[in-house]
Order: C-alpha cells, then structure tokens, then sequence
C-alpha cells in the first residue's frame, strides 16, 4: 500500500508520519508537497500536524486553498482512505470533508501531554485493529482542538456512529461531546487531535497507535484482494 | 480605489473564552457595566475598481477563505479610499 503525506509551508508532523508508515508499518510512503495535481498514485492520503502558514488566518484556511486540496477531495470520493492529524484535522474540516470546526481551547492553554482515547466505534477502516471501547493512551499537541459543530451536525455525528475517538476522563480542550475524532458519513475520511504516529513504538512511549495504520492497511489489503 | 474593513466575530451561539477571560480582568478593576466582552478579528483591504461588484467579491472572499462561517459571522463597511 502506497501513502502520501502530504508537505505544507509549516507541516511538522510529517517526518514522524513518514516514520511511522516507512519504519513501523513497512509500507510505501512518499511526501507530497502542497502544489502537487496528482494523487492519483496514492491510496492512501495523510494530512500531518504542525502550522500550515503559521496557523495566520484560521488554522487550515490557507492549506486548504493549496493545489493539491482537490485532489485531497478526489481522493476522498474515490473512497479512499484520508487520515488528518492534529493541523491535518483542522484542515479537513476547513475544507468541507470533515462537519464542524475546531476552536481555541477552553482554557486558551496549549495542550502537550498523553491522553487516554475511548475507541467510540471500531467498526471503521481506521479504528479495526482494536476492540470497540478500548481506552488508549495516545498524545496530543495544540492549542486549538476544541472540537465544535451545531446539534443538528452533533445528532447526525451520533445516529451515523461517526465519532470514532473520544477523550476519556479529562477533556484536555472543551471539544463537544469529548470529541477527539469523526470521520464522514462514508467512513473513509478521518480527522482527530491526538498524534497516533507520535505512539507507534515503546521506545518513544507507547505503541497504541500503530493498530490505527494497521487497520488502514488490512481494510485496503482485503478490498483489493476481493477486488482480484 | 476602496477600502474595505471587515469585522470577524465567533457567532454569538459559541463561547467565547479569551472575551470571558478580559470581561472577568474589567470587572476586577471595577468596570461592572461591561456585561460581555467578545474579541475579533478586523481586517482591512484595498481593492481596485474593476467590473466585479465589489460586494460579491467581498462576500465570496468571505465565505471561501477570509472567515470560517461554520463558527465565525462578519459584516464589512465600504470606502472610499484615497
């Protein structure tokens, strides 16, 4: 399987994600960077964190209004798998493929530490490698991942089982209904807070994320088997 | 030539937690009249006249790139500049 992660002026997630795919899961894995017109070699697309253009604006804003956004979207169409981290979340959503939008924190305080992750809905090709309501311990790094949508949007989240990842105990940043992650109606685009590739071995502090990019990888392995 | 000065705020339904923030510091010093505090964004641009409205560029502006309307409401003035 062959992922993209995608390069913005200000990504600095991306090293790790491309770790994370190349090392970890022994996968291919390229950059892409933000004024590419094609992904079409890809079948799988990964929005990294970090500050897209300084975070100036609106987190994600300006990203969004990048080249390579429509092809992000094709992508998205054509069922395949798109994963938005932290920025990548707040970009998604910027760009309409995610509802909602992600706010200041609560508290205004930027948020780095480990939080424990309720896997609200393991039925999704992100999330198949681990058991529904299992608590995880993955980190998190941002000052404005206050997750928010109105409550027609937060019944549809709820009715579609679209929220996949909620903060367990402590709510680090206000998010609505502990939302720390959703995917869209059709299931194959993610965007969440927490870092899944900073948590992909014991050496660096934990390896809960890893079964996220290994549920990615089986989902596309058996589709493209059925497919042959 | 026009100035336009747009005005970004969190739409009233959301919290706004840095104005509580402030409003909670002016009530410490005593200012107990402010009963709410609500910060924005201004932003000013220059446009040349061409056959596009200005308005509709304003507002598509607005809409695509200048304010998330999911969480955010604006207005803008238009003048003339010199």
């Amino acid at each position: 399987m062959k992922f993209a992660v995608l390069v913005f002026p200000g990504s600095n997630c991306d090293l790790d994600m491309y770790h994370a795919i190349k090392d970890e899961l022994g996968e291919e894995v390229e950059y892409v960077w933000h004024d590419e017109q094609d992904l079409s070699a890809y079948d799988g697309i990964l929005v990294p964190g970090g500050f897209s253009y300084g975070d100036y604006l609106r987190c994600g804003a300006m990203a969004n209004q990048s080249n390579v956004m429509s092809e992000v979207k094709k992508a998205a169409e054509a069922g395949k798998p798109v994963l938005g981290v932290c920025n990548g979340f707040q970009i998604l959503t910027e760009a309409g493929l995610l509802p909602g939008a992600l706010l200041r924190n609560k508290k205004l305080k930027f948020m780095c530490k480990n939080v424990d992750l309720k896997v609200a809905n393991n039925n999704t090709m992100f999330t198949n490698q681990y058991a529904q309501d299992e608590v995880i311990s993955i980190p998190i790094a941002h000052g404005e991942g206050n997750y928010y949508c109105d409550g027609e949007t937060l019944k549809q989240l709820q009715d579609n089982n679209q929220i996949v990842f909620t903060y367990s105990g402590e709510n680090p940043n206000g998010s609505l209904a502990d939302i720390a992650g959703i995917v869209n109606e059709r299931g194959n685009v993610l965007g969440m807070m927490p870092h899944p590739e900073r948590a992909i071995s014991e050496v660096i502090g934990g390896a809960e994320g890893l079964a996220l990019f290994k549920s990615i990888v089986k989902q596309w392995r058996e589709s493209n088997v059925n497919q042959a | 030539m026009k100035k336009v000065k747009i005005y970004v705020t969190l739409r009233e339904s959301i919290l706004d937690p840095q104005g509580s923030a402030v409003q909670g510091s002016l009530h410490n010093m005593g200012y107990d009249e402010v009963s709410e505090v609500r910060i924005g964004k201004f932003l000013e641009l220059q446009i040349d006249p061409s056959e596009r409205d200005v308005d509709t560029l304003v507002k598509e502006m607005c809409e695509k790139l200048l304010t998330n309307t999911v969480i955010e409401d604006y207005r803008y003035e238009v003048e003339e500049a010199n």
